[in-house]
């Protein structure tokens, strides 16, 4: 079994996502390129069984998900992209017999080292959230690496030094940044627009948040306007006379 | 234990290129990383004006499409039945000779025998002109099943249309109005401004049958019942006008509100605008003097009556606007039921749209002068703006339903403000733009080219294209008095009326990047049986020569008998050029190229330099010497960079002239793809602050529009609430003029070619049968918008197969349920699919993906991919014919003003199959194509790798 470092200590970094679940179209722009980056990157391949099959299957870090929820004027269709929520306690870090599944100290970011992943598969039995997804075609287990050779990565320009699905997101909906530091703008977006972690209740400490629809602005609720002109001519005359009058001014 | 190191600095690619996306039709800027000369990972080029740095689904599998298995490796030539599949390779030599010599035949005897037609062509600035100099006035692309009612209804209305020339103003917009579009035209940059106006708080209304897509994350969802669009628009029109909530100003300066309409019920120019002896329209000052537009800068009599000098009466056009929409047939509580929405919620949704209109109104501290020399102390914006596309333009009241947009626009002064509707330069242009189309008898000549364009813009009789008779003269009855604004042309009337010889048989069908014979047919099985009819007579294929280039094993290959395999979009070089469909943005004109990121490793070669070599081969003029040298020896590089199409103006505005620091209009630049490339692959030019906004009125913008060659003079344009050119044809129609119309299309045009647009009923519901109870239609896949990628290894595990989706209550009622095998019929066919069930749908409708439905073997997909054997079309049950009207006549099932292909018209029934009829496959099932030879096997597919450096 795995030990989780102790990030208890105050300052702890938690890199993380923010994903808005306002904003998502349900697209697949950041499970594309997820899959894309990740393909060539620290993690390939991420591989494709019968990809021009009759059952195509692939191994990919993030997938976007329609649901439809809600009734009558508040019902709605729900995009949700699900990936690793690098959780404080990872069951699927202490459950690992190998220490590939790990939780980095400095950062928080959950990865699995695949030179000594076992593919035993017990880690994706123990998340809850079905973040992992075994790859039959090398062995091992693969899950987000919030693009761990992308936020570090010198060869890169700076402002590109963010997981490959937020640079991707073309509606905004996804925001990437340290959830440890109260004072960053993922936080503050978080503490402003009240999100919260998935299935709480079950005590894993996600750091990953989403943030809910916004209150919806249908409508200021006006009322129909009223006619213009005097009542009892035809809504012709009194518009005419009305648009003469303004006219006129 | 030791936490594992992790290699945090991989460097994945050796360099990085720029070119343009084509994995739709957004044309996003990418930077394509390369290592060991091998693609590796594309991602979104953040100074790119379309897609500022994101990109879609799509776009990041580019590399799986680049490398697909159904690339075509070598020119092909039928030599099994047509449709067999069967052919052998041969040399590009043999295969441009062949060519060569079926084309030089034709356009020696009767140039018209080539049809010409290209599908998602972004290079028509160049198809077209060839089109033109070979002489054949049968081209087009795919606009006539696509957008053409959004296009042709913009450029007549307001000089401008939504997407491609135009778009909401996203900084400044507070109500946002989406009609009809589920997540395309356009992808990213509409994605990228939802994402903006969510942020700021502004109200976003989705009016679309399905909630998918865009209308998920809409504040408002309104279920409308597909086809009836324009009735819910005339009905806001109806309350805005009720509650004086027009701007009334706006309308008396920019539009032709004023300008007076001849009232002559039995004369020869009924309904027509009113002139002076100079041709100027005339309007009546307040007071009642009758002046000429654009003399006077006080605000005219909108209202009142005139008399004419001669005595006859007229009337403003916002007097006869007015006058339909506060008519009851528009109010809230007659259109409610038939739209699907609730009587409040219009009511409301217009108090909404006024409220934001004219209390949350913009002033910008921007000064600026009319073309009236009227100052302005600000620049006013009314904060509405509207996008539509496809559930619109789809239907055959699309035209006028459009039309009706631009009104509502209008009505709230709009159009070109801050928080409105913003054109893209080179737009606007006057309304419409000043192109007619060539063709017309007498102008087809044997070994000639055309005197014009073969696209255009239709005025009036006199510019159709047929003879004295008043028969078609284009192969798709194009500007024939069925369709007399096609501008886009009717590529899906083309295959029928070729193998049909209506209006006469043609020789050479030559197809570039359009899968006719499937997801891009109305009526595929018809379809195919017209590519492979025969003459009983001779034995001879009715349609007898089909040259087909695409890149792909498309379902299309197997219908050619000449195979020109093109390159993928990182192989070539492509324009992006303000002469065809612009990526311009409200604030800058822009243009863009694609340069070859890798060599082809295959025996392919681009289209567009085939097509530039046939040119030269044929001795087109503008394309080979007088002695048959080639002027492009460089292929399409060499006339993206040298071909003026007007002395100075040529396909790329950027960089031009000597230095290369001209716009617009400048000197062949010999380093202008050079300059390209270093900015990144395209080109734009940033507008002053004062020059953003009225662009129509004003001079700061239109003379540096004149200045860029965009806008022939620096005058200003009248917007148009009243579509004065149809009115043309309704007259021909009550026998004025020397023009006729055959007599069976006087009650058409009568009908429908109404100079202000009105609501009617889409034509396959009028006329069809009652036994039809459900709408039909499709919505646009998120990762799959343009249905080329349906063959990607990445995409196609997201959506490999579709299901019919229902409203789950109306299911309810009919005892179906989810997962249920279905058959659905129409009057034209039947196919049977499988049935999901759903809430965020119009209770009347059902609807599917669109195309991912693939013919078992196309594409190098296994023949038992799920594409073919779960995966449907709906096209099976679209007709293309109306059924017959009194007389025998048989119309396109199309707008009768556009042509435009009415595919969202459909109506069908369901029922549900029996246990044994159930077999978990859709229905029909074609045979399995062969795949083409020299096509690698599907073994064959890019995997990615680990990099260790």
């Amino acid at each position: 079994m795995t030990s989780l470092p102790d990030t208890s200590r105050p300052g702890q970094k938690k890199l993380g996502l923010v994903i808005d679940l306002d904003t998502c179209v349900g697209c697949q722009a950041c499970a594309v390129a997820c899959k894309e980056w990740n393909d060539q990157g620290w993690s390939a391949p991420l591989s494709d069984i019968d990809p021009y099959g009759a059952q195509p299957l692939g191994v990919w870090l993030n997938r976007v998900h329609g649901y439809e929820a809600g009734e009558g004027a508040n019902a709605r269709t729900v995009h949700f992209p699900r990936s690793c929520l690098h959780c404080e306690d990872a069951a699927c870090v202490t459950v690992c017999p190998t220490g590939a599944s790990f939780k980095r100290a400095e950062d928080g970011i959950v990865l699995v080292d695949p030179d000594t992943c076992i593919g035993c598969k017990l880690c994706s039995w123990a998340c809850p959230y079905g973040a992992r997804e075994y790859d039959p075609d090398q062995g091992v287990m693969r899950k987000c690496t919030l693009c761990v050779d992308r936020i570090y990565n010198d060869n890169l320009a700076p402002e590109d030094r963010v997981p490959a699905c937020v640079k991707a997101c073309p509606t905004s909906a996804r925001h990437y940044g340290d959830l440890g530091d109260p004072n960053s703008d993922v936080s503050k977006l978080v503490e402003e627009r009240q999100g919260y972690d998935l299935l709480p209740e079950l005590g894993y400490k996600p750091v990953n948040k989403y943030l809910p629809p916004r209150r919806r602005p249908v409508g200021e609720h006006l009322a129909a306007m009223d006619s213009v002109g005097e009542e009892g001519n035809s809504l012709t005359e009194r518009f005419f006379r009305w648009a003469d009058k303004a006219l006129s001014r | 234990m030791a936490e594992p190191k992790v290699a945090e600095s991989l460097k994945t690619w050796d360099e990085v290129k720029t070119t343009t996306c084509y994995m739709c039709a957004c044309r996003c800027g990418i930077r394509v990383h390369l290592k060991d000369g091998k693609v590796r990972h594309i991602e979104g080029n953040r100074d790119h004006p379309v897609n500022q740095g994101v990109i879609c689904g799509k776009g990041s599998a580019g590399v799986q499409q680049h490398y697909s298995p159904a690339r075509l490796a070598q020119p092909l030539r039928r030599v099994g039945p047509r449709g067999s599949g069967e052919f052998e390779t041969i040399s590009w030599e043999e295969a441009l000779q062949t060519a060569t010599e079926w084309l030089a035949e034709v356009r020696a005897e009767d140039p018209r025998k080539l049809a010409f037609f290209t599908g998602r062509d972004q290079s028509q600035a160049l198809t077209g002109w060839w089109a033109q100099q070979f002489g054949t006035p049968n081209f087009a692309a795919h606009g006539g099943f696509c957008s053409v009612n959004m296009a042709a209804a913009g450029l007549y209305s307001i000089g401008g249309s939504f997407w491609e020339f135009g778009e909401p103003d996203w900084e400044h917009t507070r109500y946002f109005l989406l009609f009809g579009v589920a997540e395309d035209h356009s992808s990213n940059p509409i994605k990228i401004g939802l994402g903006k106006l969510k942020e700021r708080g502004a109200k976003v209304v989705s009016v679309n049958p399905i909630r998918s897509g865009y209308s998920a994350i809409a504040d408002e969802w309104l279920g409308i019942r597909p086809g009836t669009d324009g009735l819910l628009v005339g009905a806001l029109i109806h309350e805005l006008l009720r509650a004086g909530k027009v701007d009334l100003e706006y309308l008396a300066r920019y539009s032709d509100a004023s300008w007076l309409v001849i009232q002559d019920p039995d004369g020869p120019e009924h309904g027509l605008i009113a002139r002076d002896e100079e041709g100027r329209p005339l309007m009546r000052e307040r007071g009642g003097r009758l002046v000429a537009a654009g003399t006077s800068s006080g605000l005219a009599d909108l209202t009142g009556e005139a008399r004419l000098k001669d005595g006859r009466r007229a009337v403003p056009v916002f007097r006869l606007l007015a006058e339909r929409f506060l008519a009851e047939e528009y109010s809230p509580a007659v259109v409610a039921a038939r739209c699907g929405i609730p009587v409040e919620t219009i009511r409301r949704i217009a108090a909404e749209v006024a409220h934001a209109a004219f209390e949350e109104a913009i002033e910008l501290d921007i000064p600026w002068t009319d073309d009236k020399g009227v100052e302005h102390a600000t620049t006013r914006g009314r904060p509405v703006s509207v996008h539509a596309m496809r559930g619109i333009s789809a239907h055959s009241n699309g035209f006028q339903t459009c039309r009706l947009l631009h009104i509502l626009q209008l009505l709230l002064g709009s159009i070109d403000v801050p928080g409105g509707f913003l054109y893209k330069p080179p737009y606007p242009k006057p309304p419409p733009p000043g192109i007619r189309p060539a063709g017309k008898p007498g102008q087809v000549k044997a070994g000639q080219p055309l005197p014009g364009p073969p696209l255009g813009f239709v005025t009036g009789p006199e510019d159709l294209l047929v003879d004295a008779a008043g028969e078609p003269q284009r192969i798709d009855k194009a500007f024939s008095w069925e369709a007399p604004l096609s501008a886009h042309g009717l590529m899906h009337r083309v295959i029928a009326n070729a193998a049909q010889r209506d209006p006469y048989g043609i020789e050479v069908l030559f197809l570039y990047m359009a899968n006719m014979s499937w997801n891009s047919a109305v009526n595929v099985p018809d379809t195919v049986a017209h590519l492979t009819a025969k003459d009983p007579e001779t034995g001879d294929y009715l349609i007898p020569k089909v040259i087909y280039s695409d890149a792909y094993a498309a379902e299309m290959v197997a219908y050619a008998d000449l195979v020109l395999p093109d390159t993928t979009y990182l192989e070539r070089w492509d324009c992006i050029s303000l002469l065809d469909r612009p990526i311009s943005d409200a604030q800058g004109a822009a243009d863009a190229i694609r340069q070859p990121v890798v060599p082809p490793d295959r025996d392919v070669r681009p289209f567009q330099d085939v097509l530039l070599d046939l040119g030269a081969r044929l001795g087109l003029p503008g394309m080979a010497e007088e002695d048959g040298t080639p002027l492009y020896p460089g292929g399409y590089a060499d006339y993206i960079v040298n071909h003026e199409r007007a002395p100075g103006v040529g396909p790329l505005a950027g960089f031009r002239g000597e230095n290369g620091t001209a716009e617009g209009k400048g000197a062949p630049n010999p380093q202008q793809l050079e300059r390209y490339i270093e900015q990144g692959c395209f080109w734009r030019s940033e507008l002053a602050p004062e020059q953003r906004y009225y662009r129509f009125a004003n001079p700061s913008y239109l003379d540096w529009a004149v200045e860029r060659g965009f806008l022939p003079k620096s005058e200003g344009i009248t917007l148009q609430l009243y579509t004065e050119p149809l009115q043309r044809f309704r007259l021909a129609a009550l026998g004025h003029g020397d023009i006729q119309p055959p007599n069976h299309h006087r009650a058409r045009l009568l009908r429908f070619f109404d100079p202000l647009p009105f609501w009617y009923q889409p034509l396959e519901e009028e006329t069809g049968d009652e036994g039809f109870p459900l709408h039909a239609v499709t919505q646009r896949p998120m990762a799959m918008y343009h249905s080329w990628g349906s063959q990607n290894a990445w995409l196609r595990q997201i959506l490999g197969w579709n299901s019919l989706y229902m409203a789950r209550e109306k299911a309810a009622t009919m005892g179906l349920s989810d997962g249920d095998w279905v058959a659905v019929e129409s009057a034209h066919g039947r196919i049977v699919v499988r049935l999901a069930l759903m809430d965020g749908v119009n209770p009347d409708t059902v609807w599917t993906w669109n195309a991912i439905g693939k013919r078992a073997g196309a594409w190098n997909l296994a023949p038992d991919a799920p594409e073919a054997r779960k995966g449907f079309l709906l096209n099976h049950l679209i007709g293309e014919l109306l059924p017959e009207r009194a007389g025998g006549y048989r119309y396109a099932a199309c707008d009768p003003i556009t042509g435009q292909a009415a595919w969202y018209d459909l109506r069908v029934r369901i029922r549900k199959l029996s246990a044994e009829e159930a077999v978990g496959q859709s229905k029909p099932q074609f045979s399995v194509l062969p795949l083409p030879p020299g096509v690698p096997g599907r073994a064959a597919v890019r995997q990615g790798r680990k990099e260790t450096v």
